[in-house]
């Protein structure tokens, strides 16, 4: 119970909420580089994926890129970003970290808007067509607004996965809130270890859940379904 | 910054690999004993709670919140909660590790038990079948193809998350990340990083083969 009192105090310490080392900075850390490399996959993952699902090519690329994307582990990507970094001049901390996420980032959300929009009722297409829309059209009218759930599911896949793979890049000297368990861990600090530990924790269940409510409350009633089918396994 | 002004070296040292072999070989032992290990327990756990919301419906809520609780808990994060109980322990690393099973491991088991069709249930009934006998020799088979795929999810899941556990003094082929990342030695990184890969894909194909020997009216569906 002594423990848990230390754990306590900690957060009821002022002092270490504030500073260049303190739980907001590295909060703040944490989630400004997992957005910058969701949205950065995003724009890259979205668009490829929309287009091979619109013209129906690169199946096999999506079964593909999930396989591979599970059966890699993030730790070794963020490990491997390291020395590709440094080869690139790039250096530490922030490149290898956004590289890793990236890089972790594309799989969940290019997978998802493949399938979201290979999906899409082939019927409704072709009476988009019939109607005298253009494949453009198609695309931005029907196809993406049908898919939204889906791509938004993937979206969710990705953040969560990047929050978690995130609290890594403390090894390769970023900050982020994986920084107290790293450290924690050198310096046989159990306090700040758990300290970390609850954080990163509820930050990923707090993102998992804000992305939950964008996919119940964001989406458009019209295109809602019951249960929103994620394609790739997280 | 001195480690920018060393000479690069090559990014794979093909002599390093052949001198450490047979150190190699005890980390994918290792490797494979963390995870298999992590796979028996979570299957055991995940019968025992899927039977559980199989027969009593209400707690299949909780068993999927808390299973997507531990799920959600980056796993850094989870074997880091456990170390001030467990320590820097084999028990600590499956303890996370099991738990990462449980969500993929329970989902599927019930929900290939729901999918099998209402008129296969009847028909068996017909027959004069139990319900214990129905469960074992209808229902359970015909889940299995479901219950596979979920198997083999959290099969290749766990493989790389058990290099993660190099962090809490355990870890496998993660061993070889950790130390070349310390050391600046890109060569044990990607032995670790693509042995775990190889890993991961030879583990799946094996299981793969297995459903298809466990299954075999499934290959007509193609």
């Amino acid at each position: 119970m002594e423990f848990l009192g230390d754990v306590v105090a900690f957060f009821a310490d002022p002092a270490n909420w504030t500073g260049s080392a303190g739980i907001l900075t590295r909060l703040m850390e944490h989630v400004l580089l997992s957005a910058l490399a969701v949205a950065v996959a995003g724009l890259v993952a979205i668009p490829a994926g929309v287009t091979l699902g619109h013209l129906g090519r690169g199946g096999f690329l999506a079964v593909a890129v999930v396989n591979v994307g599970r059966a890699v582990p993030s730790f070794g990507v963020v490990a491997l970003a390291l020395p590709i970094t440094i080869r690139l001049g790039l250096g530490l901390g922030f490149w290898p970290t956004f590289l890793a996420l990236f890089l972790l980032a594309v799989p969940p959300m290019f997978t998802n808007t493949f399938a979201g929009v290979r999906e899409v009722d082939r019927g409704v297409v072709e009476a988009a067509r019939g109607m005298g829309l253009t494949g453009r059209q198609i695309v931005t009218q029907v196809e993406v607004p049908l898919a939204l759930p889906v791509i938004v599911a993937g979206i969710r896949l990705a953040a969560v996965a990047v929050v978690a793979t995130a609290t890594l890049a403390a090894l390769v000297a970023w900050g982020g809130l994986g920084r107290y368990i790293i450290d924690g861990f050198a310096q046989q600090d159990n306090v700040e270890v758990v300290v970390g530990a609850v954080l990163v924790a509820l930050l990923a269940i707090a993102t998992e859940l804000a992305f939950s409510a964008v996919e119940r409350w964001g989406v458009p009633r019209g295109v809602r379904r019951a249960t929103v089918r994620t394609a790739s396994a997280p | 910054m001195t480690l920018l002004a060393q000479a690069p070296q090559p990014f794979v040292r093909w002599d390093w690999i052949g001198g450490h072999l047979d150190d190699i070989w005890d980390r994918t032992v290792e490797h494979l004993v963390l995870t298999g290990l992590a796979l028996a327990v979570g299957v055991v756990i995940s019968i025992l709670a899927s039977l559980l919301a199989l027969r009593y419906r209400p707690a299949y809520g909780p068993i999927t919140w808390v299973t997507g609780v531990l799920y959600t808990i980056p796993s850094l994060a989870l074997f880091a909660l456990f170390v001030p109980i467990t320590g820097l322990s084999v028990l600590t690393a499956e303890i996370g590790l099991v738990g990462y099973t449980l969500l993929i491991l329970i989902r599927n088991m019930v929900a290939g038990i729901d999918g099998v069709p209402e008129s296969v249930r009847e028909s068996a009934l017909g027959m004069g079948y139990t319900r214990r006998r129905m469960f074992w020799q209808i229902e359970v088979p015909l889940a299995l193809p479901v219950i596979f795929a979920g198997f083999r999810i959290a099969a290749v899941t766990t493989v790389g998350l058990v290099t993660v556990t190099a962090l809490i003094g355990q870890g496998g082929l993660g061993f070889f990340i950790l130390r070349g990342l310390n050391t600046f030695f890109p060569t044990q990184i990607i032995v670790g990083l693509v042995l775990s890969v190889v890993l991961a894909t030879v583990l799946d194909f094996g299981l793969v083969m297995v459903q298809r020997a466990l299954t075999p009216w499934a290959l007509r569906r193609g």
